[in-house]
């Protein structure tokens, strides 16, 4: 019993939590901005416990597993979605369900971690879709838009349709070794044709969710349908997480392929890196723009996987770390504006400078994080993810990588541009910030600086996937 | 010395800058930072001639290393060789006069003030890392900063010479970041220490593929042709102060680290392709003097003419003598000066007349008499006069050019020698324009250089005049470094 609870603690946390919610819902009507502030205090408490009492090992016959790793993933999806609550305080005040909203986005986290800690394809097929159906909910919670309704439709069909795939993988690889327990599928693997079959179908449901080219097609209008509180949650923690989970998956589980997987997971990066970036070049809209963004930086991510050693994992928990930060900032500001005046055009950013200098600069560094310019964190995080690759010593590929760097750095230029260069006659009025976004968005400008430069932040992460 | 006082000074420098609410305090903080960068550049020359006048033959002096990223063997190396102190000394001149100069700007002083003094961070920071992640990370750092004095205070057509000088420096840092990566896993040790790397046997099909990457990207920056097509646009549409940090500083970032880390640490590279980069630096030469000819503003003159006077850089280091080693560095160190003085001189007439077309201009001695004699110095030097820096610079890369006794190395020398002419062509025409003949109605209450421009320009003087009146001190700055520069390549067989 007491190990159940130590080793469980942050998914029983998450459903305390969920319960306090659904209590609090049922009673009298509670005004949004005590609800929000509850919320917020549940979310750091969630956020603190993790850092306390945390033990390795499995439960319930190798179906759930723990190690210091996973936890440390755990707490960078609770942080993230505790400075989702921060962040997005103006548009839950407005919000008329905004206990539903948490719950749902708190079961997604809940499936996430499941997933992550998953060792066993039936418990993993499970969570991943505890961890995507709410969010089809979620992406329909601007009731009265109609582009959020088809957002939502997009997202439960794509996600069913990548679930049937997976299942199929799934019931290809029982049917090829005889097991689903991740603990013992490497001395099954051998990588005959119908297990490399059966790899591409999960490598399929992967993609899908990870909107890995040519999989990503329902990214953009998703991320553009849904209130940004959802796209923000969509494009780091959900992908955050299931990068995680990717990640063991190909180490540990298809280990013995990884000559199969080297050239497939390259491939994929090369075509995510280059369709994401080419498709961001051309967005108007900031949301669509993010989304784009958000798609070549996964082929970014896969650069980092395809390292196959402990630098890869420890690379890419870094990167996804900073990516928390970055993107959320960059959702953030996005939100701010939006939520004030409706505006979500990047050339409604002219002259922003002018009457919000905070926003812009937070922006800026957002952006900088993202492009990989230093001293942001972002420069770090995308370093380490070549260096990783690079030991491979595919110096054709590093270099594709790293001139799509210098692609991306031209569609994020072009929004500083409009925000600091461009004149305009009458830009966006001044933007009252909710005094928690404010704090959000200290917290991320911190980070953004700060996790580069504090070198034993990095040396933590690699001492863990020792 | 303490080396970290060079990139701690501006750091503090800017941040206290971004805490300041009026112009004033940010302009005298800034100016008071670029004086302590000054002071500490000239403490830290006399520390070293004092530390290698009483024996000190270590190839880098004050070395300092802390631990940074462990798990990639990277650390905060730092540490100095007469060549770095050389260009430490550059950086420091040109950015008090940098500072100077911009001292009547308007439109959001802080933020200007701000990204100066982080260019000036980065180029410090690049000059004193022995570790090739934290060389490569000031590198970047350097570039935005770039983008954003463009983009916001540039003129003309701004927002594309930003994007383009940017995008174009990335994908030079980008082929230096591949190339770093090939090093560092090349040898067993994994480390990117430029010591190490030095003292490391790196295989020869390494240097093959890792040098070319490494010397065009950080060809890049320093307009190698074809390369260079950046640096018109850019200098020309920046403010001032950033056409002086640009040519003055951040050229010679790539200088330096096609020396320093491309030919130093692949000699055998170097050899293999020094012919290519003959030839190509040759054509930079010839090329941008004859294309500063046709030009008729004086910004995109000097431009040009920039890309010609660095081409003598590239064309020392793939000579690969002693002599034009130590030509390459005087020639960056000069035309640095010098190349920063005349932005300095162009901003301040066109200040004032509000062009920059030569053909507009005329009679302007006869009101501005201090601006013209500076711009008579500055292009005297750019010319090649003796007494000033420009002639021993170009001498000595001769020298050393001269130094091959085979045809191919000869004739590239005398071709190279040739822009000369074309250089004293349009300089003197240039000059002659500007300043002789008769004046315009509008232009004759015009007023003369303030204080702040005129102490820029003093410095800057003192600078090149130090230089072409007494080589010797800067000579012997450079030559330990060069000669251990050469060490390694009559190691090649």
């Amino acid at each position: 019993m007491n190990e159940f609870v130590t080793l469980m603690k942050p998914e029983l946390v998450i459903t305390i939590i969920i319960f306090l919610l659904l209590f609090i819902k049922l009673g009298k009507g509670i005004k949004n901005d005590l609800l929000l502030s509850i919320i917020q205090n549940l979310l750091l408490l969630n956020l603190a416990i993790g850092f306390f009492f945390n033990a390795e090992g499995t439960l319930f016959d190798n179906m759930y597993h723990t190690t210091k790793l996973i936890v440390f993933q755990k707490s960078i999806l609770n942080f993230g979605v505790y400075v989702i609550s921060l962040l997005f305080a103006g548009w839950f005040k407005k919000t008329e369900h905004l206990a539903e909203f948490f719950m749902l986005m708190l079961s997604a986290l809940l499936g996430l971690d499941f997933l992550i800690s998953s060792g066993n394809f039936l418990i993993f097929f499970l969570s991943l879709e505890l961890a995507t159906i709410p969010l089809a909910a979620m992406a329909n919670f601007d009731l009265e838009k109609k582009i959020s309704s088809e957002a939502a439709m997009k997202m439960i069909l794509s996600s069913a349709f990548s679930s049937g795939i997976l299942l199929f993988g799934i019931s290809l690889i029982y049917g090829a070794t005889g097991t689903i327990n991740f603990a013992e599928l490497p001395f099954k693997l051998d990588g005959n044709p119908l297990q490399i079959l059966a790899f591409v179908f999960l490598i399929t449901a992967f993609a899908f969710k990870l909107s890995i080219v040519p999989f990503h097609l329902w990214t953009a209008d998703v991320y553009e349908g849904s209130p940004i509180a959802t796209t923000s949650f969509l494009s780091v923690i959900s992908k955050g997480g299931i990068a995680f989970v990717l990640i063991s998956t190909l180490y540990k589980v298809f280990q013995p392929m990884q000559e199969v997987w080297y050239n497939m997971i390259m491939l994929l990066s090369v075509i995510t890196m280059i369709t994401g970036n080419l498709f961001a070049l051309r967005q108007q809209n900031i949301k669509r723009f993010l989304a784009f963004s958000s798609i070549a930086q996964v082929g970014f991510i896969l650069v980092g996987i395809t390292a196959n050693s402990p630098e890869g994992t420890s690379s890419v928990v870094y990167f996804i770390l900073i990516y928390t930060f970055s993107n959320l900032a960059a959702f953030g500001v996005a939100s701010a504006i939006s939520s004030q005046t409706g505006k979500e055009k990047i050339d409604d950013y002219k002259g922003l400078y002018q009457t919000n200098p905070l926003l812009s600069w937070v922006m800026a560094l957002a952006l900088f994080s993202l492009a990989g310019i230093p001293p942001t964190a972002g420069f770090f995080g995308k370093l380490f993810l070549l260096t990783a690759g690079a030991a491979k010593a595919n110096y054709g590929f590093i270099l594709f990588a790293a001139l799509n760097m210098i692609v991306s750095l031209y569609y994020y230029l072009r929004v500083i541009r409009s925000i600091f260069m461009d004149k305009n006659e009458q830009p966006i009025e001044k933007i009252h910030i909710h005094p928690s976004t404010k704090f959000a968005f200290i917290i991320c400008s911190a980070g953004i600086i700060l996790i580069g430069m504090l070198s034993w932040i990095y040396d933590y992460i690699q001492s863990l996937t020792q | 010395m303490n080396l970290t006082l060079l990139i701690l000074v501006p750091l503090i420098t800017a941040v206290v800058v971004l805490l300041m609410r009026n112009k004033q305090q940010v302009k005298w903080i800034s100016l008071i930072g670029a004086t302590v960068q000054f002071v500490l550049a000239l403490a830290l020359l006399f520390a070293y001639r004092n530390e290698v006048a009483s024996g000190n033959a270590e190839q880098f002096l004050f070395q300092q290393q802390y631990d940074w990223f462990p798990s990639w063997h990277i650390s905060f190396h730092l540490g100095v060789d007469g060549i770095s102190v050389a260009m430490i000394l550059l950086t420091a001149f040109v950015v008090i006069a940098g500072v100077l100069v911009s001292w009547n700007i308007e439109k959001m002083t802080k933020e200007f003030y701000f990204l100066l003094i982080l260019l000036s961070f980065g180029a410090y920071g690049f000059f004193i890392s022995l570790d090739l992640f934290i060389l490569f990370f000031f590198l970047e750092i350097a570039v935005i900063p770039k983008y954003l004095l463009i983009g916001i205070w540039g003129s003309g057509k701004k927002e594309y010479a930003a994007n383009k000088l940017a995008l174009m420096l990335m994908g030079g840092s980008a082929l230096v970041l591949v190339g770093l990566l090939g090093l560092y896993f090349s040898t067993a040790e994994r480390t990117f220490d430029l010591v190490k790397l030095s003292h490391l046997d790196i295989p020869v099909y390494v240097q093959e593929i890792c040098f070319p990457l490494l010397f065009v990207g950080f060809g890049v920056f320093t307009a190698l042709f074809p390369f260079h097509t950046w640096v018109p646009d850019g200098h020309s549409s920046a403010p001032t102060a950033g056409s002086m940090f640009l040519a003055g500083i951040s050229m010679k970032l790539g200088g330096y680290g096609c020396l320093r880390v491309a030919a130093y640490v692949m000699p055998e590279g170097a050899k293999e392709y020094a012919n290519i980069i003959i030839i190509l630096s040759a054509i930079a030469i010839l090329y941008g003097a004859f294309a500063t000819m046709m030009q008729k503003d004086l910004k995109y003159m000097n431009a040009y003419s920039s890309v010609s006077h660095v081409g003598f850089v590239l064309f020392g280091i793939g000579m690969l003598t002693k002599t034009a080693i130590t030509g390459a560095v005087i020639q960056m160190v000069s035309h640095g000066l010098m190349t920063a003085l005349f932005f300095a001189v162009i901003g301040m007439i066109y200040e004032r007349t509000h062009t920059r077309q030569v053909n507009e201009m005329g009679g302007l001695l006869k009101v501005m008499p201090f601006i013209t004699t500076v711009l008579f110095i500055v292009g005297l030097c750019s010319l090649g006069l003796p007494g000033l820096s420009g002639f021993v610079a170009e001498v000595t890369v001769f020298m050393g050019g001269w130094e091959h006794p085979d045809a191919f190395h000869r004739i590239a020398t005398v071709l190279a020698c040739m822009s000369i002419v074309v250089t004293a062509v349009y300089i003197l025409r240039a000059i002659s324009r500007t300043a002789m003949g008769p004046i315009k109605e509008s232009y004759s209450n015009l007023t003369d250089a303030r204080w702040n421009e005129k102490l820029a320009a003093i410095i800057l003087i003192a600078g090149i005049l130090a230089i072409g009146v007494a080589p010797f001190w800067l000579n012997d700055l450079i030559k330990p470094g060069a000669e251990i520069i050469m060490q390694k390549f009559s190691m090649v067989p």
